[in-house]
């Protein structure tokens, strides 16, 4: 009887655990219109946060060390390219190119935890701000038929001196 | 074969079959800790799977080794569910599965705070053989662990575990701080009990190159936990606690090591506990699951 009822238990929390990840796929609409609600978390960072500095914008490793920590931590919900996966929106739209480095790293830190993104305030302050500079870095993407993007130089174009502007 | 061998077999096997079984590995950044929780709960979607060992010393018995298996899953970003199943090998006596838990942990708070609430839930069906020391509660004592395994598990016990944990994350230290509740749901009084924990990476800074010995995937720290008593008797009289210095190694290709050793605080506790884990992450877990049910990730 006991086994049973333990048994019971354990199909209501796989059944629990699955019907958490459909809820998270109802909000899974079109790529875009997925994006451009997510996209819109990015203006509730406060004032303050948008305003600091990343004090790693003159480290010339920031990039590089970025990368290796998008590959490890980001990629696989964003893309390998950031340009956006199963689970993640692009990190290379116009609304995350053009956010200051301070909003980009208020997400990093607090997450969007009801849409899916986690917090990373496990990564160390350094690190996230090594991973605002990596994605600084990338550039608005060219959509489809166009060379450079309207709004955006592209990453070539940018400031090599400090790519996490 | 000896025991501790055997078990140390199953364990690599486990984790080998998982490493040729499963897609892509992520990159995980675990904390140190055994038996203190943080507020990180697991990505949602990834699956991790987690071996652990205590070696433990028995005054006026036979020493032992007591080992759990966790399936880690993240079912969103603000909930974290997980099976556990567990056994312990006595020397001299008898090896024994001594049950299972079904753990739940759920974030409340949208935002990063200064300290960050995290409620949890556990059911656990176990037996009275059960060694793993994943918590300190009540007036749980060295001497408990004396009774042969086979009338220990004899004794079958339910319990509902409540924590609520609490951590801070402050320039690249993690504090962390849980108070624990447990009811036995036979006719037993609630239990007390307490976990503190405090780590760092050793690096706070990434390296530009992809390096497996690199400080930054090291974190080390420390836990102390033990029991408070219960609802009758509270307070730290007969009761056990330990301390104990926490290591881990986060490899960039998915697996993460610990090492732990623990040592008793006073005459109740055991006096040596080493614990060692070995755990990896399998990222897009609930997607696979779906793909395979016919869904569309």
């Amino acid at each position: 009887m006991k086994v049973h009822r333990a048994s019971r238990l354990l199909i209501a929390a796989l059944l629990m655990a699955s019907e958490g990840s459909a809820q998270q796929d109802k909000t899974a609409t079109p790529k875009d219109q997925r994006g451009s609600s997510i996209y819109a978390e990015l203006g509730k960072a406060p004032e303050k946060a948008r305003s600091k500095r990343n004090p790693m914008e003159t480290d010339k490793d920031a990039v590089a060390a970025g990368r290796n920590l998008f590959g490890r931590h980001c990629a696989e919900c964003h893309g390998v390219s950031a340009e956006g996966g199963k689970k993640g929106p692009s990190l290379r739209a116009e609304e995350v190119q053009n956010a200051e480095p301070g909003t980009i790293f208020w997400i990093l830190t607090n997450g969007v935890v009801r849409k899916g993104m986690p917090v990373w305030s496990k990564l160390p302050e350094l690190e996230r701000w090594q991973l605002v500079c990596y994605l600084k870095s990338l550039g608005v993407a060219a959509k489809p038929g166009e060379t450079t993007p309207a709004n955006q130089p592209s990453a070539a174009a940018k400031d090599p001196a400090s790519p996490c502007r | 074969m000896l025991p501790i061998v055997r078990a140390g077999f199953v364990a690599g096997t486990l984790v080998a079959l998982t490493n040729l079984c499963l897609p892509a590995p992520s990159g995980a950044q675990e904390s140190p800790y055994f038996v203190t929780y943080d507020h990180y709960l697991e990505e949602p979607g990834n699956l991790e799977i987690e071996y652990f060992s205590t070696v433990g010393t028995q005054r006026g018995g036979n020493n032992f080794h007591a080992f759990w298996t966790e399936f880690e899953y993240g079912a969103t970003a603000w909930w974290t569910t997980e099976f556990y199943f567990d056994g312990q090998t006595t020397f001299g006596d008898s090896t024994v599965f001594t049950g299972f838990r079904w753990e739940n942990r759920v974030r409340p708070l949208k935002h990063e705070h200064f300290i960050n609430p995290v409620l949890y839930v556990e059911f656990e069906n176990k037996n009275g053989a059960d060694k793993i020391l994943k918590e300190g509660e009540g007036h749980d004592v060295e001497a408990d662990f004396l009774t042969p395994n086979d009338v220990a598990r004899k004794d079958h016990i339910h319990e509902i575990e409540l924590k609520m944990i609490l951590s801070s994350t402050v320039k690249g230290w993690n504090f962390a701080e849980n108070i624990l509740a447990a009811k036995d749901l036979s006719n037993s009084p609630w239990e007390f009990g307490y976990a503190l924990g405090a780590s760092r990476p050793l690096a706070l800074k990434a390296s530009p190159n992809r390096c497996t010995f690199c400080p930054q995937n090291f974190s080390a720290g420390a836990e102390m936990y033990g029991g408070l008593g219960d609802r009758h008797h509270s307070g730290l009289h007969e009761t056990s606690h330990y301390v104990a210095p926490v290591v881990a190694w986060n490899l960039p290709s998915g697996w993460t090591l610990r090492i732990s050793p623990g040592f008793g605080l006073n005459d109740n506790s055991h006096q040596f506990l080493l614990r060692w884990g070995v755990s990896r992450e399998i990222t897009g877990f609930g997607s696979m699951v779906s793909r395979f049910f016919g869904g569309r990730r």
